[in-house]
């Protein structure tokens, strides 16, 4: 492994404070959407103290969620341009899956799947957001036929966020090296070549002009 | 509340069997209140009775330039008769006055949208109640149905609607809107029982020229257990917007249906998918050559 002195910072500490809130208050938001969504998960409830509770904190767990996502996600927006490159990273994700890494375009700080995922999260919590408003009665009154349509959505984007960040862990579990990018925010070089190989270049370009 | 002396045909957000251990089956498709919008005087007694046995008060209103009063259905007034002022084609004015009010539909829109366990039942006569202490204040029974019944209570931010009585019922007494209406515009019985009175009353009605006589039993919804005999059951948007052809809306089926077992699938099988991945693909390790190409890298 490599020693300490030559790590690479990846993530500032206000950004990875910034990351777990999120991460905390989608933990939540899901346990207290699914406890109100299925009936077969409504013990969750119990975990935000009970339904009445779930219900009352859920939309504002939603608005901190969406505040510190927001923020997180323009200081990451220019590292998540999509390229051709990431184009075909995408159609090599079979390849990156099963260790066959000979002919997978390089990545930049994100590879063409976390791109995928940032653009796709913003579409989500945009879409959480603003049907999630619509549904909230104590404070809001909308016409009953843009409440019904909004609470189908909700629940569609709820799947599609859930499943994108189930995935979201699973890559951060399986490429190993990654989780500590989130918790002391730096990584080996030897994670960024193999991963990031065109961050890595830039990163030791940008270290050399120091 | 639900009675315990009832059994309970269907309960909200519940997947297994709700109280049933009585023997003897519900006769005559239940209960059901006929209100005959004909014989309405529109003296609101039944709005009077409806406050008085279940003990509610609604805020002293203002006059909003129709009979109505309040002016609307709230948590405080479970029924409220809705006045509206009709021009027939011959230019005659008719007053088509309406009692409104839960219409405790057969398939109802409002315990299928609830999250809450138990916080609506139907009981097996068909009489569909809201159990307060297990509601959760959403607003999900408003988004399910379809005749915009359901009031959130600003005070607790409950669900409060019409529980025809139940506490009366149970005990084998009409509903108090029933015991108090003074023309018999209001009768309670079994559904079938009033489908038959319903039928004497529009023979009637049609005798003396209203042809489009009618009973008012959306089959939509599976028939309620509140019915209306109506002059002009061809248009039933005239009693002040009583809809043609009520359903719970398709949308909240689907929200409220599939979406629910294909949401939960997709959650747990790209869980799993992502196990099996794990275990069939070691992961995926910086080896000791990637440091080393990386610091060739470096320094090349």
């Amino acid at each position: 492994m490599a020693n300490d002195r030559k790590e690479i910072v990846r993530y500032t500490a206000n950004q990875r404070l910034n990351h777990w809130l999120i991460a905390l208050s989608f933990v939540l938001l899901a346990i207290s959407g699914l406890a109100l969504f299925h009936p077969a998960l409504f013990w969750l409830s119990n975990l935000l103290g009970g339904g009445t509770w779930t219900r009352i904190l859920h939309p504002f767990i939603g608005l901190v969620m969406f505040v510190s996502f927001a923020l997180f996600a323009l200081q990451l927006r220019r590292d998540n341009k999509i390229t051709d490159d990431d184009k075909a990273w995408l159609k090599a994700v079979p390849k990156v899956i099963s260790h066959q890494e000979e002919g997978v375009p390089e990545a930049g700080r994100y590879n063409g799947g976390q791109k995928l995922l940032f653009w796709s999260l913003i579409v989500l919590m945009i879409g959480l957001l603003l049907t999630g408003i619509v549904m909230w009665r104590a404070y809001f009154g909308f016409p009953v036929g843009l409440i019904r349509f909004s609470s189908l959505l909700h629940a569609l984007f709820a799947f599609a966020i859930i499943c994108a960040i189930i995935v979201h862990i699973y890559a951060g579990i399986w490429v190993k090296g990654s989780v500590r990018a989130m918790t002391r925010g730096t990584v080996s070089p030897g994670w960024a070549w193999k991963h990031h190989r065109k961050w890595y270049r830039k990163k030791m370009r940008d270290s050399t002009l120091k | 509340m639900a009675s315990e002396a009832m059994d309970i045909k269907r309960r909200s957000a519940t997947t297994t069997p709700s109280p049933s251990v009585r023997q003897s089956p519900v006769q005559g498709g239940g209960v059901a209140k006929l209100i005959d919008t004909s014989q309405c005087i529109g003296c609101k007694a039944c709005q009077v009775a409806c406050m008085e046995w279940n003990d509610l008060r609604d805020e002293v209103g203002h006059n909003v330039g129709v009979y109505d009063n309040p002016a609307d259905l709230t948590e405080n007034t479970w029924t409220l008769m809705r006045f509206a002022e009709h021009e027939k084609d011959d230019g005659d004015l008719e007053w088509l006055i309406r009692k409104d009010g839960c219409m405790h539909c057969e398939d109802p829109g409002c315990l299928k949208a609830c999250p809450a366990p138990g916080a609506i039942v139907q009981h097996a006569n068909g009489i569909v109640d809201f159990n307060q202490e297990h509601c959760i204040g959403c607003g999900y029974c408003v988004t399910g149905c379809p005749f915009d019944v359901p009031r959130i209570s600003k005070t607790d931010k409950k669900a409060y609607k019409c529980n025809l009585c139940v506490d009366r019922v149970s005990v084998g007494q009409e509903p108090a809107c029933v015991k108090t209406c003074p023309t018999g515009a209001i009768v309670f019985g079994s559904k079938d029982d009033m489908k038959q009175h319903a039928a004497e009353r529009i023979a009637d009605l049609q005798s003396r020229g209203y042809d489009n006589a009618g009973l008012y039993d959306p089959d939509g919804v599976g028939g309620t257990h509140v019915m209306y005999v109506l002059h002009h059951a061809d248009k039933p948007q005239l009693y002040s917007g009583l809809p043609k052809a009520p359903t719970i809306s398709g949308i909240v089926s689907l929200w409220k249906g599939p979406a629910k077992p294909i949401g939960v699938a997709a959650m747990v099988l790209t869980a799993l998918v992502g196990a099996a991945h794990y275990i069939r693909n070691r992961p995926s390790e910086v080896t000791e050559a990637d440091e080393q190409a990386a610091e060739e890298e470096r320094n090349g």
